[in-house]
């Protein structure tokens, strides 16, 4: 292994890890707030868009972010709609994301027992203030570790950005192994940036899991 | 004892096919304690639910100071503020502290000041024992200071009636004493209250008036809660205490 090889690629792979780091945080934004909508949806169990969620969550889950991306990179632009290498990125994991933090949120609303709305609603409290200060933080915290684990996964996911040109760590490797041959040095890289971005937030989900645990209901 | 504060004429309750409630007539004048008994299954905790409209009712009315009580009603959340509620299995919101769970309602629905609220807030832990335990968890709180908090918690919205739902049924034998000590106490109080319990000794103490609930229906109503104990009138009652005895 060679340490100089390893300190000229340092800046290359700064870059890369802040462009997947970027799209990778603005896809989970994304994501939480489509999957908290459709959790919501489905919760409520409101018609029509009940069924159009559950078509989006299969459709989602069960086909592969690279099939996703290529159809936002690739087909779109067949019939006019033309978007950015870092759009399409943020959009194709914000949609996958989508999908996955639907079924966290909503097994997290699930779990809610009904006497704890009834509570609320027998203190004068109305449906939507039910829904903000009771059931939406009580989903929240016991979703908790289904959220962490999904954002872990779809950091990981963003390796299929190299596909569609967006430069990321995944790209950044690949293309350096292609020009310098230096792969041992390359690979090794990957995985310690992989680990920068990863680390901290499997830690940070572990104590904010911790920190939220207050849903145990009954004793 | 003061005027009629809550009516309830022709109650009908019914789920699907199967009638709950048949035709309830009740009056509950203010200051007054009504005490709800009977055996499980009789309807008594799907009565308390009808008078803060947590169920909806298939005929009849409940009138509070006149006014309907009615789930579908414009109205339901301010009617609801003025009738207090306690569920058997303490239903304090687990992600707010003891405080958290008092102060919401009063803050949010009646938009009041937080100063004098928490001031209040203070004052009924207090009073309840549970002063030192205004930023636990409910995860932290027995049973019995669980259902203690409940109580703090409806009170601090200062309901014209409380409705008290078998407060004692889910609580370990030592924890019953210390909550019904706390309900005896807003009794002497005067204050109006309806409650539905198994623990005879305490509908004994407590009652001012006493119902016999079976199968939907009033079997028995009295105003001598010690004559009732004592020498129920109906066969039915008869047989529901002797069921207490060992």
């Amino acid at each position: 292994m060679d340490i100089d090889v390893i300190i000229s690629y340092l800046p290359l792979y700064k870059e890369a890890l802040l462009l997947t780091a970027g799209i990778g945080w603005q896809g989970i934004a994304l994501a939480f707030l489509l999957g908290l909508l459709c959790a919501v949806i489905t919760h409520l169990r409101v018609p029509v868009l009940r069924g159009f969620v559950a078509v989006y969550v299969e459709l989602f889950r069960n086909t592969p972010l690279l099939v996703q991306l290529f159809f936002l990179y690739f087909a779109l632009p067949k019939i006019g709609i033309h978007i950015s290498p870092t759009v399409c990125g943020t959009m194709g994991l914000g949609l996958l994301g989508g999908a996955y933090m639907a079924e966290a949120l909503r097994s997290g609303l699930e779990a809610i027992p009904a006497i704890q709305s009834e509570s609320a609603q027998s203190l004068g409290m109305t449906g939507m203030q039910t829904f903000r200060h009771i059931i939406l933080p009580e989903a929240l915290s016991s979703s908790v570790p289904g959220i962490v684990a999904n954002v872990v996964f779809l950091l990981k996911e963003t390796s299929v950005f190299s596909t569609i040109s967006l430069m990321d760590l995944m790209f950044t490797a690949k293309d350096l192994i292609g020009m310098y041959a230096k792969t041992i040095e390359c690979l090794t890289l990957l995985v310690v940036f992989y680990l920068i971005m990863l680390l901290p937030v499997s830690v940070l989900g572990s104590l904010v899991e911790r920190r939220v645990r207050h849903a145990e209901f009954g004793d | 004892m003061g005027q009629t504060l809550l009516k309830i004429s022709h109650l009908h309750k019914k789920f699907g096919d199967r009638v709950i409630l048949k035709d309830l007539n009740l009056e509950v004048k203010k200051g007054e304690v009504v005490v709800v008994i009977g055996p499980s299954g009789c309807g008594k905790s799907t009565f308390l639910r009808c008078l803060n409209a947590l169920e909806d009712i298939q005929g009849g009315e409940v009138l509070l100071d006149g006014e309907p009580v009615r789930k579908d009603a414009s109205n339901v959340s301010a009617m609801r503020q003025k009738i207090g509620m306690v569920f058997q299995s303490y239903d304090l919101f687990p992600h707010k502290t003891v405080m958290g769970n008092i102060l919401l309602a009063p803050l949010k629905v009646q938009k009041r000041d937080r100063q004098e609220v928490e001031r209040e807030a203070v004052e009924l832990l207090g009073k309840v024992g549970l002063a030192d335990r205004r930023d636990d968890y409910p995860r932290q709180l027995s049973g019995g200071q669980k259902q203690r908090v409940a109580i703090v918690r409806a009170l601090i919205m200062h309901p014209e009636i409380l409705l008290l739902d078998e407060i004692t049924a889910a609580l370990d034998p030592e924890m019953v004493h210390e909550v019904l000590q706390v309900v005896l106490a807003l009794a002497k109080n005067g204050r109006t209250m309806l409650i539905v319990t198994h623990e005879m000794a305490f509908a004994r103490a407590i009652a001012d008036r006493i119902l016999f609930l079976e199968d939907g229906e009033i079997v028995e109503e009295s105003g001598d809660p010690k004559a009732f104990f004592e020498k129920p009138q109906t066969e039915r009652a008869r047989q529901f205490l002797r069921s207490f005895e060992y």
